[in-house]
């Protein structure tokens, strides 16, 4: 399973990195696939609508009503016509993506397992949704689509009189059917958007659209495919004979020729073993996860900081407890955290400049508390040689950090880049234990933990509370998010950062004075 | 990279999607049954009969509820039903066919193809749903000219006095 996900990643980190070079971040499609999925549903929807002004129910005249669609009105329901069928074909296509993206991501278990196992049930319904719209068109397509659909029925070996039996003669078919597919064909569609909701009630600020300027290019993408390649029927249905060739849309219909060579029983039970598969995906095997974040009530406040940040809705704010003169504080749900770290990063009180006290802030990793924190950055200053020393912070998943080998480079690794409280930076640069901050990690826009880049980059900007302070000269701070495979770029950006750093008198790194060091420890959770 | 040329490999990227979602939708053409064949379907639900049923006498019925007078009392299960498909006087299918239902007590049920050659064929069906030890209950013997992707239908009902042929 791991080997299986490692070779997905490296796929993906591949193309992620060549589209990367052509799209900027928030238009990279395959940062997206999920918001695209939706944007293919918003399309389905609008041309639906418009082409059910143009259907007529019945053995006959749904087959003439569709043709005439394409045929006398091509420039308008033709064309929404075809925009049905291809945006359909299209969220097949980003909905499987989307699934094998977030599989490589490791982004399917422990607290993602609900939003993963709604995911194989929107993947049902997305099927039966375009599978009932095929046999609407009553074409040599839907005849295949309404005898294979009917013996995979069958094989359920629930209904006393073979489904398929409905189909044999040309006679057995009555317009009713087309009132009762249609009907499913509309209220599927509707069960699939709300499954589609609750797919997202585990995901905080879910994107659920693309950027406008996505969204643009593939509605024109889309329309474009339309009019060089308009969707059409295959010749009238006609249950007295025996199909032979058909065009077959593979992204719904790609299993059905499986009949031919394992039966539809067969093909049923490859199918439910399939689901039963993905399902149970989430438990086997069993995720190692680094301990949940905890909330240490002595220092906090419940000034909701964490709360607005998780990603996860893993921080509640809950009435206070310990008695201390503030209405509310913070409690993590254990079974939500990923320990990503965020929560820290928007923790006002997660300083390494405290003075007195203990090196504690009011939520924090367990494993790799504030203390922790400081040492590590306080181990990356202390091997640095050179002049124009910079020390680098970067995360678990994005690009890998060991290779920049430089003397002059320290680095700290951490979770997630959003774990890091700005006062971190303002703590490097304040006492010297380097002339630069670089912020790396993940690809922008396409964080582990979905917020950690935007977070990071929105406290720096002042944007986000815990700000970046006033005094950090920005200058001295790299932000730069070249993703998995980025370690070359992400070195030449440091070469090219440290070259505008002001190069510091020797004596200056003579007296560099970190604080003193906790026990040493890794951000490798 | 400049800007007309990252528009142009957008522009590329998409068409490449579009492509694949254009080609697919249609393409590879798939060969659901050979063109140069006929079809013969041999598709019916037909429930075996009942052996052991004996008629109710007045004075039983009269002590039963009104809605539940039936003047048979039978055994819930149902007898297999036994199926052959000759095709030219060679055998094509032969099957016993068992009831359908948790209990037994369903219909017997067959939905079979057979692709043969178009031309002139002899084909005879026979059928048993008693608990007859030999010979057939219903048996039915066409000769007919079948023609490429024919789909012809044997079908079995009681009411049509057997086979029946589609």
């Amino acid at each position: 399973m791991d080997l299986l996900r490692r070779t997905l990643r490296a796929g993906f980190a591949r193309l992620e990195a060549l589209l990367d070079r052509v799209f900027p971040p928030a238009w990279q499609p395959l940062y997206h696939l999920g918001a695209l999925s939706f944007f293919c549903l918003w399309i389905v929807f609008v041309s639906g609508l418009y082409v059910y002004a143009f259907f007529d129910t019945g053995t006959v005249d749904a087959f003439e009503s569709v043709e005439n669609m394409s045929t006398s009105y091509w420039y308008h329901a033709g064309v929404m016509r075809s925009l049905h069928r291809y945006a359909s074909d299209g969220m097949v296509l980003f909905m499987l993506l989307h699934l094998l993206r977030e599989f490589s991501l490791d982004r399917y278990r422990g607290s993602r397992w609900f939003t993963w196992v709604t995911g194989v049930v929107i993947i049902w319904l997305v099927y039966i949704s375009g599978i009932t719209g095929y046999w609407l068109v009553w074409d040599e397509l839907a005849q295949f689509v309404a005898i294979r659909s009917s013996e995979l029925v069958d094989a359920i070996g629930i209904f006393g009189e073979p489904i398929a039996r409905n189909f044999l003669t040309p006679g057995s078919l009555d317009d009713r059917f087309f009132s009762l597919m249609l009907f499913l064909h509309i209220a599927i569609p509707l069960i699939l958007l709300m499954v589609m909701w609750i797919h997202l009630q585990r995901v905080t600020r879910p994107e659920i659209n693309p950027a406008r300027g996505l969204a643009i290019l593939m509605l024109v993408a889309f329309v474009a495919l339309a009019l060089a390649l308009p969707a059409t029927s295959q010749a009238p249905a006609d249950l007295g004979l025996v199909l032979g060739r058909i065009g077959l849309d593979w992204y719904y219909l790609g299993t059905y020729p499986l009949i031919d060579l394992i039966g539809a029983r067969g093909l049923l039970g490859l199918l439910g073993v399939i689901t039963v598969i993905l399902v149970a995906l989430p438990l086997m095997p069993p995720m190692r996860r680094p301990p949940a974040a905890t909330v240490n009530l002595e220092f906090c406040n419940g000034c909701e900081r964490c709360v607005h940040d998780c990603p996860y809705e893993a921080v509640k704010l809950v009435p206070r407890t310990d008695g201390l003169p503030f209405q509310h504080e913070a409690r993590v749900d254990p079974s939500l955290c990923v320990s990503c770290g965020i929560c820290t990063g928007a923790c006002p009180t997660a300083t390494p400049f405290r003075q007195r006290g203990r090196m504690v802030a009011g939520i924090e990793l367990p494993h790799l508390a504030l203390k922790d924190l400081r040492a590590l950055t306080d181990k990356a200053a202390l091997g640095l040689t050179g002049d124009r020393r910079v020390i680098a912070i970067g995360c678990d998943h994005g690009v890998e950090l060991k290779g920049l080998g430089d003397p002059a480079v320290g680095v700290v690794r951490l979770p997630c880049t959003g774990m890091l409280p700005p006062s971190f930076i303002d703590y490097i640069l304040a006492r010297d234990l380097a002339d630069g901050v670089v912020l790396t990690g993940c690809a922008e826009e396409a964080c582990q933990n979905r917020n950690g880049i935007a977070w990071t980059e929105a406290r720096i900007e002042g944007r986000r509370d815990p700000y970046l302070r006033q005094r950090v000269p920005r200058e001295r701070i790299l932000r730069v998010w070249p993703g998995k495979t980025g370690t070359k770029a992400l070195a030449r950006a440091i070469e090219a950062f440290r070259a505008t750093l002001p190069e510091q008198p020797s004596a200056k790194a003579a007296k560099r004075q970190p604080a003193p060091a906790g026990p040493a420890v890794t951000g490798d959770g | 990279m400049g800007n007309a040329l990252k528009w142009l490999a957008q522009g590329l990227v998409l068409a490449l999607i579009m492509a694949t979602i254009g080609y697919l939708a249609t393409r590879p053409a798939y060969t659901n049954f050979p063109e140069d064949m006929a079809l013969i379907r041999l598709s019916f639900s037909h429930g075996g009969g009942r052996p052991d049923c004996r008629r109710r006498t007045p004075e039983e019925l009269a002590a039963l509820p009104p809605n539940m007078r039936a003047p048979m009392d039978c055994p819930r299960g149902r007898l297999p039903v036994l199926v052959e498909l000759d095709l030219d006087g060679g055998p094509l299918f032969h099957a016993l066919l068992p009831p359908g239902g948790l209990q037994g007590d369903g219909p017997s049920r067959v939905h079979r193809g057979f692709a043969v050659p178009p031309g002139t064929h002899t084909i005879t069906a026979r059928l048993r749903d008693s608990d007859r030890v030999d010979g057939f209950d219903f048996e039915k013997e066409i000769t007919l000219d079948l023609v490429p992707r024919q789909n012809l239908v044997i079908d079995f009902k009681t009411d049509a006095g057997g086979f029946v042929v589609h």
